[in-house]
Order: structure tokens, then sequence, then C-alpha cells
């Protein structure tokens, strides 16, 4: 039985999917029972395979029995246990805000969101590139689906914009797969590490050609500069459970830089991918930076600057890993990790702020006073702290290991100043909205009678609790990270657990 | 052969971003869908372009094509019919909601 723990990630959601079309009548109130147990049965999966993960090397689970490089298979190790785990959390607290009554949004929301699991869960444990690009396929057109649901005119808008450029990325992602096939003759990313390091010179430029569209592609997914623009206003006009969501989807596109560009195109493949991939992607993420902040800083509405700061904790966190040193590695998994949560948690918190705002909604302008100021206002100075990375939350550790992780290197004096600038910029950014909302009050504007019960405010305060979690947590946090980096390093191993044999 | 394969490939490739460019979704899915067409034939020729060459193995056999990018070019051209046909919609629910067909859901003048 435990051998095959390691499929159920993708099967569970799957399962829970089907039978949610089943239920009779589309009860809303069964449907949210199933969904509920399905995701927590996932995060008890999740857990189990975290336990699991840190026991040895990683483990293979090879489909219907095949062996590889011929069968597909799914690799669990250090790094997809723990994304993972942060999306069965995240999944959860969104699911929790969902069932409130934003999932009347559409017929088919419970099963729409298990099958983004499902592709969510597949493409951190599949081994294989073309599986890959199949599990961005289901995760994408469930996202499709979420975010379009209400059909209000500024989402579907926004859903033009998104599905295109993604169609698009999709087919830039086939292109790469089909000229790395090609050359190489395999998809199993094991196995293409190996039979990259023997590719003949004539072929190495095609093959860095190749190595960089696949680049391009998850930098798309990731929103890096200057692939982000279709970010702010998706993530703006979804509703807020699916915003919540989606900040975990941007980093499939983080994740598949940091597996693709350790295992396939590593320095232990071939020195020159390694710094190929150094090169292009360390100046991108520090533009990222300072872009996102930036505009955070100019946007007009709450949501939206949510966005913006969501694109900039990519880029603080891409930065470090791509130097693909052990510490940077470790230090920028740790900040995806509190990225990921607290932005979840804003997301939320920008909704329900701008439903007690009546016709102001989230327009960061002078307008009513919102209705349970106290609360959502204490709320969102914590959020704010959090994403500004001011001690004592996890945002200031994150920072801190970043800042300590680069300073052997020659990049130190950019990283440092463009990290310790986006704090500046992010309290630049929060506090005006912050003074806006909560202080800018037009005492003629009559207040909106829309109260939040416990419930409502639920999940939202247990993610900022799980901030305080992983800050409490940090050091064994960070010593499993530390171990992921390590093995993430060591590709060798990941080659032998999938093929089997000598190195 | 191969030379008539690439330049369709280029053709298509070509035609789709010019179209995936333009500023109304109609044009826009025929961009995307031209641009999957121009991918998929692409995977193709990535199992070697041959006329009656073999593509199982067998002793003694010299001349063979690689059946498995047909496999992927399958599993591509389900998953782009059925992103074409819910795009299509999508287009369609957007007309009707913003009263045009430009890509950005209002009149630029």
């Amino acid at each position: 039985m435990s051998g095959h723990l390691t499929i159920l990630p993708v099967l569970l959601p799957f399962a829970t999917g089907v039978l949610l079309l089943l239920v009779p009548g589309r009860s809303l109130r069964l449907q949210r029972a199933i969904g509920l147990a399905g995701v927590l049965l996932l995060l008890g999966v999740a857990a189990a395979l975290l336990a699991v993960s840190t026991q040895g090397g990683p483990r293979v689970y090879h489909l219907g029995g095949w062996p590889a490089p011929f069968g597909i298979v799914l690799v669990l190790d250090r790094l997809s246990a723990l994304m993972l785990a942060l999306t069965a959390a995240i999944a959860l607290f969104s699911l929790l805000q969902a069932v409130q009554g934003q999932d009347r949004s559409g017929p088919l929301y419970h099963p729409l969101f298990q099958l983004q699991l499902v592709g969510l869960n597949g493409a951190f444990l599949t081994g294989d590139l073309f599986n890959l690009f199949v599990f961005f396929e289901i995760l994408l057109i469930a996202s499709y689906c979420l975010l379009v649901y209400g059909s209000t005119a500024p989402r579907l808008r926004a859903g033009v914009h998104y599905v295109v450029l993604n169609l698009a990325g999709s087919s830039l992602f086939l292109i790469a797969v089909g000229t790395l096939y090609g050359m190489t003759g395999t998809l199993n990313m094991a196995d293409m590490a190996r039979k990259v390091a023997a590719v003949p010179a004539a072929d190495v430029p095609l093959l860095h050609a190749a190595a960089l569209l696949l680049l391009m592609v998850f930098a798309l997914k990731a929103a890096v500069a200057p692939l982000y623009f279709w970010l702010p206003s998706a993530y703006a006009a979804a509703s807020a459970p699916v915003a919540a969501l989606f900040a975990i989807m941007t980093k499939v596109g983080v994740y598949a830089i940091v597996r693709v560009y350790t295992l396939v195109f590593g320095a232990a493949a071939d020195p020159a991918l390694g710094g190929l991939a150094t090169r292009w992607l360390l100046p991108i993420s520090l533009i990222t930076i300072l872009l996102g902040m930036l505009g955070a800083v100019g946007v007009r509405e709450l949501r939206r600057m949510q966005g913006y700061l969501l694109i900039g904790s990519i880029g603080i966190m891409l930065a470090p890993i791509a130097l693909f040193s052990a510490g940077g590695i470790s230090a920028g998994l740790y900040y995806l990790v509190h990225s990921t949560i607290v932005m979840a948690a804003m997301f939320l918190l920008s909704d329900l702020i701008a439903k007690q705002r009546g016709g102001k909604d989230d327009l960061l302008v002078q307008g009513p006073a919102v209705t349970q100021a106290g609360a959502l206002g204490l709320l969102f100075f914590v959020g704010a702290i959090a994403v500004a990375g001011l001690p004592p939350f996890s945002g200031f550790v994150g920072k801190a290991l970043i800042l300590s992780a680069v300073r052997p290197t020659g990049w130190m004096p950019w990283i440092w100043s463009l990290v310790l600038v986006s704090g500046l910029l992010a309290i630049a950014a929060l506090s005006r909205a912050g003074i806006r909302i909560f202080w800018d009050v037009d005492a003629d504007d009559a207040p909106v009678a829309v109260r939040w019960r416990l419930l409502e405010l639920g999940p939202t305060v247990a993610l900022l609790a799980l901030v305080l979690g992983i800050t409490v947590l940090a050091g064994p946090i960070t010593l499993f990270l530390d171990a992921a980096a390590e093995q993430l390093l060591v590709p060798g191993e990941y080659v032998r657990a999938v093929l089997g044999g000598a190195p | 052969m191969e030379a008539l394969m690439a330049v369709a490939v280029g053709a298509l490739v070509a035609c789709g971003v010019y179209l995936l460019l333009r500023a109304r979704t109609y044009p826009v899915i025929l961009g995307i869908m031209l641009l999957g067409y121009g991918v998929n034939l692409f995977l193709v020729g990535m199992g070697r372009v041959g006329a009656g060459a073999a593509p199982i193995l067998t002793e003694g056999t010299s001349d063979y094509v690689d059946p498995l990018p047909h496999a992927l070019v399958l599993t591509a051209i389900v998953i782009g019919f059925g992103m074409a046909a819910f795009i299509v919609v999508l287009a369609l629910r957007t007309r009707i909601a913003t009263d045009t067909d430009h890509v950005d859901g209002e009149e630029v003048l």
C-alpha cells in the first residue's frame, strides 16, 4: 500500500472530482461536504508523503509497472513533497472560504476545483517532460473555467488575455519538448539528464535554444518580467478563493524552473547550461522585483496591488534560486512557502475589505468607513508586515536567509539592494492602501451593512496563523529545505532512483 | 519531403503569430489554431520524416521512423481541440458581455 501512496495526490482529487459530478441534483450542501472531505484527505496524504520524503532518496512510482524510461514515472523527492503539502494547505483554506457562498458562481465549481488540484499535484510529481505539459494543460483548463465563472465583463476580459497567453505558451512548450525529444530521443527527465551530456557539439546550440525556450515558458507561468502583464488583471478579476488558489499556480512555474534546471540542464549535466540559466534568470528576476514593487506603488485598486506584490515576491524567490547554490535554493524555497501562504491570505482579506466598502469596492480612494475596521485593520496590518518582510514574521526570516545565502557571490550588491528596496516599496504601497481604506473616511458616505461572522474571517485568520507557524518553525523548515536543496544539486541520486543501475 | 515540411511549419507558425497579434478575438483564435497546427506538424517531424519507412523495428530493418511523436501529436491535437472550443465560447461570451470583439473588451480609438 505504502508504495502506491505516491500516486494518491493525483488519484484522490480526480476521484473526488468525478464523484462530485455524480452528486444528485447538484446539491450544493453535499458537494461542499465531499469537496472538503477530499481536500482534508489530500492534506493527510500530503503530510504522510512529506514524512516519507525525509527518509532516504527519491521514491519512484512506475505507472502500470512499466520500467523507465519507457513507462511513465512519478517521482517524489523533498521538493515535490513540500509543494504537495503547500498546495493541499492553500486548497483547504481557499475551499473553506469558497463554501461561504462564492462557490455559487458556477454549477461545476467544486469538480473544477478538484481538477485544478489534479493538475497541480501531477505537475509537482511527474518525472516526464511531456506529462508535465499534460498536467499544465489540466490545471490551466480548470483555472480558465474557475477564473471566468460568474461571467462578469472584467472577468471575461481578463479571461481572454489569460487563455490566449497560456495557449501561446503551451505551443512554445511543445516546440521545446519536440526539439529536446528530437535530440535526445527521450522524454523521461532522468533519462534526458543523462543524454543531454552526450549531445554532439554541433547540436549544442540547438540544445541551448530548447533549454531557453523552456525557461521562457516556465517564466510565463511564473509571471516573471517581461511576461507578467497578464497576472494583475487576471488575479484581480478572479473571485477571492480562486485568486488564493492561484497564488500556488505561479509557483508551478518556479517549481518547473528549479526542477528542470537542476536535473536536466543542471551544472552536473553540462556546466555551460548551468551558467546559461543563471545568466538569464538572475537579471530578469531582479527586474521582476523592481517592476512588481513599482507596480504595487502605482496602482489604484487593492486587489491589483496584491497581484503586483505577488509578482515582486516571485522575483525575490527566483533571484537566490537562480544562483543554483544549496543556500540560494533553500532560501528561495523558504521565501516561496512564506509568499504563497501570505499572498493567499491577502487575496482573501482584500475581498473581505472591499465588500465592506460598498460602491468604492477595492478602489484606493476616500470612501465609507469599513464596517469592521478594527478586526480587518488588524489582519491587514499583520499581513502587510509579513508581505513587506518586516520582523517578526516569516517574510523577515525569508529575506534574511536570502541576504545571507547570496553574500559570497558577485551578485550580492545587486540582490541585496533590490531585496531591501523591495521591502521599502512594499511598505510604501501597503501603508498608502491602509491609510486610504481605514483612515480616509468620508463621513457622508454611509457604512455598508455587511458584517463578517467569525467563520467568514476564519480562513484568512488561519492562513495568517500559518505564517506565524512557519516563522516559529523556521529552524526545522530550514533544515528540511537545506536537505531538499542538497538533493536537487545531486541529480545523480534522482537519475539512479528512476533508471536504476550505475550513475 | 523534409524541406516541404519545414516550409509548411514555417508558414503556419508565421501566419499564426501574425494573426495572434491582431486586435479582434476572431483572428486571434484563428492564429492560436494555426500556431497549434504548425507545432503539431513540427512534432511529427521530430520522429523523422520518410515515406515507406517502418515504424516498428524488426531484424534487419535499416529504414525506420520513430512512432512515438505521433502518439504525442495525438495528445496535443486533442488538447488543442478542446482549448479551441473553449476559447471560441469564451470569445462569444465576451462579445455579448462587453459589446465589442476587441481583445481588450473595449474599443481603443
